[in-house]
């Protein structure tokens, strides 16, 4: 074997287990390296829930209330198999609307979460405002139709 | 054996030279071409984004310079690979020069990245997987051009810069599918996944023409810095000496009459 082809042998092994050796460790953290746990996981139990944490999915349809006379607001988050209801005394991110994904970092009390920091959370979709009204108005027609199927 | 030949004069220090001298103009113009196109397009011709109005905008500088940051890395990474393994020098002078402009995109996708998270995810900076790992790149390029920086002797600092490259390799899946593995404040991606782009073609061309132009950015600065390297290494050989001393005859003839 010329050293060369040793040194190629070598050179790809070491970079295969050194590959190998950090995906293991990264699963291995896994639980740990997540940024927000999910509702279904706070109503499970297995977020940690006795320390700060974040909770991220999406904010309800119609469930955002705000007052008139201060910044406080709730709505709920939701991961379309639970939900939990979130209190937030502050200026939320542009982004934030119904629909679209949220984290909101805090703890849970009695049930309802109080956040200290509210930060939406952005999809992969870019699209000018008449594709996403178009696509808006598939789903009204195609909504009915699977009704009288 | 014959189909090897013109490889390997291109990865002697000499033909190289000769080769980018040859390319480089061209590559200039047709990168500063491509980039006034796509920055153009991308400002004022593409549509506004439905959620995010203007400020979308950044992606044509943000998304490419991330690219190009895994992108120079991987560059590099592979000319140090070919350098432990086959002793060739100009992959070692290729991955030196490539160093700090990696270090550059992956600073500018950092910065934009900022800039755009305070009115839209309302924090500048989040310690997710995704930021959080493109932070350790730009760790990575500094402690590659650092540990060049702190060895004197030119053999063994090719070797331990090369080897150090590839151990900083693990970190460009990561990067990449940190967005799928965890759950992230970031984006998944928009473009590189398995089913059709989940952004619109009208931003796409320019996103996609802005990825072109800021990928022969990148070799055009490395393929410049690469000459500058190799006029440093080879001052004193005669091949040098004579094409240096015949471009100075060129230009004072151009210019003196």
């Amino acid at each position: 074997m010329k050293t060369r082809h040793r040194r190629l042998l070598f050179i790809t092994a070491g970079v295969l287990a050194l590959t190998g050796a950090t995906l293991l460790v990264l699963n291995a953290f896994r639980s740990n390296l997540v940024f927000f746990h999910t509702p279904t996981e706070v109503a499970e139990g297995t977020a940690p829930l006795e320390q700060l944490i974040r909770i991220g999915g999406m904010v309800e349809e119609n469930s955002v209330e705000k007052t008139s006379e201060s910044l406080h607001v709730s709505f709920r988050v939701t991961d379309f198999d639970h939900s939990i209801t979130v209190t937030y005394d502050g200026v939320l991110p542009d982004l934030f609307r119904e629909g679209q994904g949220v984290v909101a970092e805090g703890r849970l009390r009695d049930s309802v979460f109080v956040a200290d920091r509210v930060l939406a959370k952005h999809d992969e979709n870019y699209m000018p405002p008449e594709v996403a009204a178009m696509k808006l108005d598939e789903k009204a027609q195609n909504t009915p139709k699977k009704y009288y199927k | 054996m014959r189909i090897w030949l013109p490889l390997q004069r291109l990865v002697s220090a000499r033909y190289f030279f000769e080769f980018s001298s040859r390319i480089l103009p061209w590559l200039g113009w047709v990168t500063l071409l491509i980039l006034l196109t796509g920055l153009g397009w991308g400002l004022f011709y593409a549509p506004t984004d439905y959620q995010q109005g203007e400020s979308y905008r950044i992606i044509f500088i943000h998304v490419p310079s991330a690219w190009m940051s895994m992108f120079a890395y991987m560059v590099m990474a592979g000319c140090s690979a070919i350098f432990l393994i086959w002793r060739i020098r100009i992959m070692d002078l290729f991955a030196t020069s490539t160093a700090p402009i990696g270090a550059s995109f992956t600073l500018i996708a950092l910065a934009t990245g900022s800039l755009w998270g305070r009115p839209m995810w309302g924090t500048y900076w989040v310690w997710d997987a995704r930021l959080t790992s493109e932070l350790i790149l730009l760790f990575l390029y500094f402690g590659v051009m650092a540990l060049r920086a702190a060895i004197d002797e030119p053999r063994r600092q090719g070797r331990a810069v090369a080897l150090l490259t590839l151990l900083g390799v693990v970190n460009i899946p990561v990067i990449h599918f940190s967005v799928e593995w965890w759950n992230t404040l970031h984006q998944p991606a928009s473009i590189t996944k398995a089913a059709a782009p989940s952004i619109h073609l009208s931003m796409l061309i320019p996103l996609l023409l802005m990825a072109l132009g800021f990928t022969l950015l990148y070799l055009y600065m490395a393929l410049q810095r690469t000459q500058g390297a190799i006029i440093e290494q080879e001052i004193d050989s005669t091949w040098l000496q004579e094409r240096l001393s015949n471009n100075t005859i060129e230009t004072e003839g151009g210019t003196g009459k």
